[in-house]
């Protein structure tokens, strides 16, 4: 099944690249950058997270290519005197990280239940389709925010930073679920109509081996674009909970930690500590939102606008 | 008599059903209350003796059973007084209320902007959808979804503010107190200081909502009914504001109304980067500071700023159109 599947999509992508070299350099770029988070402690001049390693004199130097530049801080020095380079690397790894866990749970939770409502219909269906309309009406951004915020009224920013990257993964992962439930009932609901699906019925085939073998594996394509445009959203959303102090401590960037944490700077006129980390998240974004549009083109030409 | 009695039972229930939700959020305040917050603590610190403790645990009411310290906190809560801010000792209703104008202004002022940007930015892309400026607005909107909110906050203070000089980074500016409100938006201080936060919030918003508009004209451009109008003669211009737009609204506000909560969250976090003194900004110094009783009162207010727009957009949406069905089905 997976081979049979997988042949049209390679021919997809080869198309893809072809037709349209602004994407395919988005996908290049993200790579680029997903490589490099990767490979941080590989390539970081400095372990940005032993805080004995810096030195109070290397504070706020400016990147290497301005004056008063160091060529040992590529892109210059926090105000801890922490290698921006190193921490940015790895900052990308952590928001990386935590989109795409939390990503992963979202779809483990929201295409299931799209699966059952899609196929199963009727009461089932209206009422999970109810309760992911109620759930995106409160806004993930909102409901991650006020989670946070009690966890951190009640525990402390203490607990709060050391229990970051679970919790983070877990907030948006659990609010994040109905994206995923109605793209994969609305593709189920117009597979289980088909004829294959009925004459598997007609042969005597179980549900649960209808809805795997025959199901899943044709609405694919939706569920592979919502997924690009939801790591954007979850990366996104890491940023803005650590840059209200509600995510990643600053003895743990991750972007939005470093955005936040070089942001009384700006004042003083070091913008690069708040500037250089948002340019690589809207850097990462970017790429991963124009690859999400091209995917949607190229896999699911109904869905395009 | 018919023709009205539908309407009205449809706003009653609606009602009750906002009336039911803020009941919810009522209770789920009290329960974050009674987990968090230890209001003797606040009130006579560490070293107290214990029987004077459980003394005043008594006259509090604090030892009662959790169903009767709901009934009274639902029955306060009722006439107003949802407890004492910890750092402002003050009612803490008092204290959100006291800043809610703050929000309102720049959410009505990033409505604004959003409002005059997107309805002509995306009938033009429906109507001229592949000329230059169409691709110039999409291909914008896609960079704009990628920069998060308070992003484009820090860079418009680092090029406006710090470099330029132009406007201030933070607060409010001088305001006008009229009654109860807190007026910002009549002196030419306040106005400078609403510019760059207004432009922010809005910018997030703006790619969305011209998409949207795009979307639901090509809809309506499609339409049988507009290829009527322009068969009987009607312009072009009358075409598009006075048929396609008019149907295309529908779709818009229902679509819109979902950006509620996100409206909430993106305003906090536009708040929190030029330190606007509104509801937002609030909640994350009682959040850093742990003063439970403004926190609850906080999620309190934004639960029915939220149930009263949607109602309002329901009740809107009922009016703008009346195929809508009134039996049950929304």
């Amino acid at each position: 099944m997976s081979v049979r599947n997988s042949r049209p999509a390679l021919a997809a992508i080869r198309a893809f690249a072809l037709d349209r070299p602004g994407s395919a350099l988005a996908a290049m770029l993200l790579g680029v950058i997903a490589l490099a988070a990767l490979a941080a402690p590989l390539i970081a001049p400095q372990n940005p997270f032993d805080l004995a390693s810096f030195d109070v004199l290397d504070a706020e130097l400016p990147p290497s290519w301005l004056k008063g530049g160091s060529d040992r801080f590529l892109l210059g020095a926090d105000s801890q005197g922490r290698d921006l380079f190193s921490a940015i690397l790895y900052g990308t790894r952590i928001s990386l990280t935590v989109g795409v866990l939390a990503v992963a749970i979202q779809a483990a939770i929201g295409i299931p239940l799209g699966l059952v409502a899609g196929y199963v219909g009727g009461r089932v269906d209206s009422l999970i389709a109810r309760v992911a309309d109620v759930q995106l009406s409160l806004s993930t951004l909102m409901l991650a925010i006020v989670a946070l915020a009690l966890v951190r009224a009640g525990l402390g920013g203490d607990t709060l930073g050391r229990l970051a990257v679970p919790l983070l993964v877990l907030v948006i992962g659990l609010a994040e679920w109905p994206t995923f439930a109605r793209t994969a009932r609305a593709a189920t609901q117009v597979e289980a109509a088909k004829e294959h699906v009925r004459a598997g019925r007609a042969l005597g085939a179980s549900s649960a081996a209808i809805v795997r073998r025959h199901i899943l594996p044709n609405i694919l394509s939706p569920l592979i674009v919502v997924a690009t445009t939801q790591i954007a959203g979850a990366i996104m959303a890491e940023a803005a909970l650590s840059f209200l102090g509600l995510g990643l401590p600053v003895t743990q960037p991750s972007l939005g930690t470093l955005i936040r944490s070089g942001y009384d700077l700006i004042f003083a006129g070091i913008w690069w500590v708040t500037v250089i980390p948002g340019l690589t998240l809207v850097g990462v974004l970017v790429a991963v939102n124009v690859l999400g549009d091209a995917l949607r083109d190229a896999l699911d030409p109904r869905l395009a606008r | 008599m018919q023709a009205l009695a539908a309407p009205l039972a449809f706003i009653g229930k609606r009602a009750l059903q906002a009336l039911l939700v803020m009941l919810m959020i009522a209770v789920i305040a009290f329960a974050v209350r009674a987990a968090l917050g230890d209001p003797l603590r606040e009130i006579m610190g560490e070293a107290v003796p214990e029987a004077e403790r459980v003394a005043l645990r008594h006259e509090l009411g604090l030892d009662a059973p959790w169903p009767t310290q709901l009934a009274r906190y639902l029955g306060r809560a009722a006439k107003g007084d949802l407890g004492q801010s910890y750092i402002y000792k003050r009612s803490t209703l008092e204290v959100v209320l006291a800043k809610f104008p703050a929000s309102f202004e720049l959410v009505l002022a990033a409505s604004l902007v959003v409002l005059l940007v997107s309805v002509p930015a995306g009938i033009y892309c429906a109507v001229n959808p592949r000329s230059w400026g169409a691709r110039l607005i999409l291909g914008f909107s896609v960079l704009g979804i990628s920069v998060p909110v308070f992003l484009t906050g820090i860079l418009l203070i680092t090029v406006f503010s710090v470099w330029l000089g132009w406007f201030p980074a933070f607060g409010r500016g001088e305001t006008i107190r009229l009654g109860v409100w807190e007026m910002g938006l009549l002196t030419l201080d306040g106005l400078k200081h609403l510019l760059l936060p207004a432009l922010t919030l809005s910018s997030i918003m703006l790619p969305l909502f011209i998409r949207l508009v795009r979307g639901a004209m090509l809809d309506q451009l499609g339409s049988d009914y507009v290829r009527t109008a322009r068969a009987k003669g009607a312009s072009s211009l009358r075409v598009w504001l006075h048929h396609a737009l008019r149907n295309a609204l529908l779709p818009l506000i229902a679509v819109g109304s979902l950006q509620i909560g996100n409206m909430l969250a993106f305003t906090l976090l536009t708040e929190t980067v030029f330190q606007w003194p509104g509801m937002g900004f609030l909640f994350l110094e009682a959040v850093t500071r742990a003063d439970v009783p403004l926190i609850t009162t906080y999620l309190v207010a934004v639960g029915l700023l939220f149930v009263i727009t949607n109602t309002l957009v329901d009740v809107a949406s009922l009016w703008l159109d009346p195929r809508i069905s009134l039996e049950g089905r929304r």
